[in-house]
């Protein structure tokens, strides 16, 4: 009798097996969020009987996930580093690269600070926000910011690059330093400004199927480095592996 | 403390409770549990005395003590009002009011961002006027907390003056008292013990508070870093330091709820 309420916690949380239906679980850095979820409507439209599950959030966050046996399938990153955490504890198979992203200033819309440049971030009275150091856009900031020397004291260090670029919307931070294809997603709610490619720092992003992902994950893992699925994230502002 | 031992009647209960009782607990005690055997007992001291942890410590510290005086300052007021005023909207008022407790605090935040961001209803003329931006500052964080947190004080000090018993105020007055004298040396001193147990509750809320805080403050070490947004932050570069930070806020939580037991359970007096 003491097992109906636990037996009623594991229905609740979708043990579905046995049906026809297949439930794919991707794990995504924050910037995929609109390249993904495209993909998964291509995805699902040509096999209705899976049904993709995404969880967009930090790099790092998802690695820990993984390692802390979340039921995820297949894991996206957005730097060799936090695949690797994945990688060590034993959790993902041969993760490929299949993107690259580099850093960009994002201002909001009229940039009232007239930011030009990184250096311009330093400035006292510039509100800054940046990803922290844990996850991929943070270490990339970081690395910028060291080889254009510049100084800076962010307002906050932000859990996810989404989280950088939602302050920057908001108009709440002058500028925010996230990816270009943060920028290429966020359409006209922010400007971008380019950061030249001697002070930039780029990252790679991998995507791998983990020990319980199945053959549907698979083939959303082929469908990302197919010609249709790198068309996709060139669009939305990835550079080629 | 008004429940002592004695007065919880020892009736027998039926044979389906015990169990899931049990059950209940266990769910509740073992996720503790794990966090106390996880915890890096060797390596205590040195990761609380990081940098970051006693930033973080004393931010939280400091900015869960002003937020409790804001509630209380605010807060003993407006339960005032509720509980001794009849006006068109009470109702509807008091709704509002208790929003923050069911409300999810990421929510809270933005809430907090559309009126007091830089852009937002009352913050852009704060901004524009004065050049306050609340967002990203200690103050911010402060404001997360006391929104979170003013409910639960509310609450238990209306309750309390509800329940109050009139005649002592009536006698009061009858004796020719002022209403602020009334309030001061009647009231007070009679709702004192909810008030304790409500500020009490309020504290350990904004002790406590993590996504109105991120979302309307950020996320800075030493300005806006409190202890939750520390443990968020160390998950994921060490997990020793997090558990460590963890079980610093649940000694605190615990100490003080146990401490109020006999308050919560006992109403006033």
């Amino acid at each position: 009798m003491v097992l109906v309420p636990v037996a009623a916690m594991m229905v609740v949380s979708g043990c579905s097996a046995g049906t026809d239906e297949q439930v794919v679980t991707i794990a995504a850095a924050s910037s995929l969020t609109d390249a993904f979820t495209e993909l998964g409507a291509q995805f699902e439209a040509d096999d209705p009987r899976v049904t993709l599950r995404f969880t967009f959030a930090g790099s790092s966050t998802l690695a820990e996930q993984v390692m802390a046996g979340a039921p995820i399938d297949v894991l996206a990153t957005a730097s060799p580093q936090t695949m690797g955490i994945a990688v060590q504890a034993g959790d993902v198979d041969q993760p490929v690269v299949f993107a690259t992203n580099a850093l960009a200033i994002a201002v909001p819309i009229g940039n009232p600070a007239g930011i030009t440049g990184l250096a311009d971030l330093a400035e006292p009275d510039v509100t800054v926000v940046v990803c922290a150091a844990q996850v991929p856009c943070g270490a990339a900031a970081r690395a910028a910011l060291a080889r254009s020397g510049v100084a800076l004291t962010p307002a906050s260090l932000e859990p996810d690059v989404r989280a950088v670029l939602a302050k920057v919307v908001a108009d709440e931070a002058d500028a925010g330093l996230v990816y270009r294809s943060d920028i290429v997603t966020a359409g006209d709610t922010v400007e971008g400004i380019t950061i030249p490619d001697d002070e930039n720092a780029s990252t790679e992003y991998l995507i791998a199927t983990t020990s319980r992902g199945g053959d549907a994950a698979e083939r959303f893992v082929d469908l990302v480095l197919s010609p249709a699925g790198q068309a996709v994230l060139a669009d939305s502002g990835f550079g080629a592996p | 403390m008004t429940t002592p031992r004695a007065q919880v009647r020892q009736a027998p209960i039926p044979r389906i409770l015990l169990p899931l009782a049990v059950l209940a607990f266990a769910f509740l005690a073992l996720p503790l549990l794990g966090l106390l055997l996880t915890a890096p007992w060797g390596q205590m001291t040195s990761l609380l005395t990081s940098p970051t942890a006693l930033e973080a410590l004393r931010l939280s510290i400091a900015t869960s003590l002003a937020a409790a005086a804001i509630t209380v300052l605010l807060g003993v007021p407006l339960a005032w009002v509720l509980a001794r005023r009849d006006f068109p909207g009470r109702t509807l008022v008091r709704g509002l009011v208790l929003i923050p407790l069911v409300l999810p605090p990421v929510v809270g935040g933005v809430t907090l961002l559309t009126a007091f961001g830089r852009r937002g209803l009352v913050g852009q003329y704060l901004y524009d006027w004065f050049g306050i931006q609340l967002p990203f500052s200690t103050a911010g964080v402060i404001m997360a907390e006391a929104f979170v947190a003013l409910p639960f004080l509310v609450i238990t000090v209306e309750g309390a003056l509800r329940s109050l018993d009139g005649i002592y105020e009536d006698a009061a007055r009858t004796l020719g008292a002022r209403p602020t004298r009334i309030l001061l040396r009647v009231t007070a001193p009679l709702i004192a013990p909810s008030l304790i147990a409500g500020t009490v509750l309020a504290w350990a809320r904004a002790l406590g508070e993590f996504g109105a805080t991120l979302t309307f403050a950020g996320n800075f070490p030493g300005v806006t870093q409190t202890l939750p947004l520390a443990v968020y932050s160390a998950l994921e570069v060490s997990r020793d330091e997090a558990i460590a930070l963890s079980v610093i806020l649940l000694a605190v939580s615990f100490t003080v709820l146990v401490a109020l037991r006999g308050r919560l359970l006992g109403g006033r007096g």
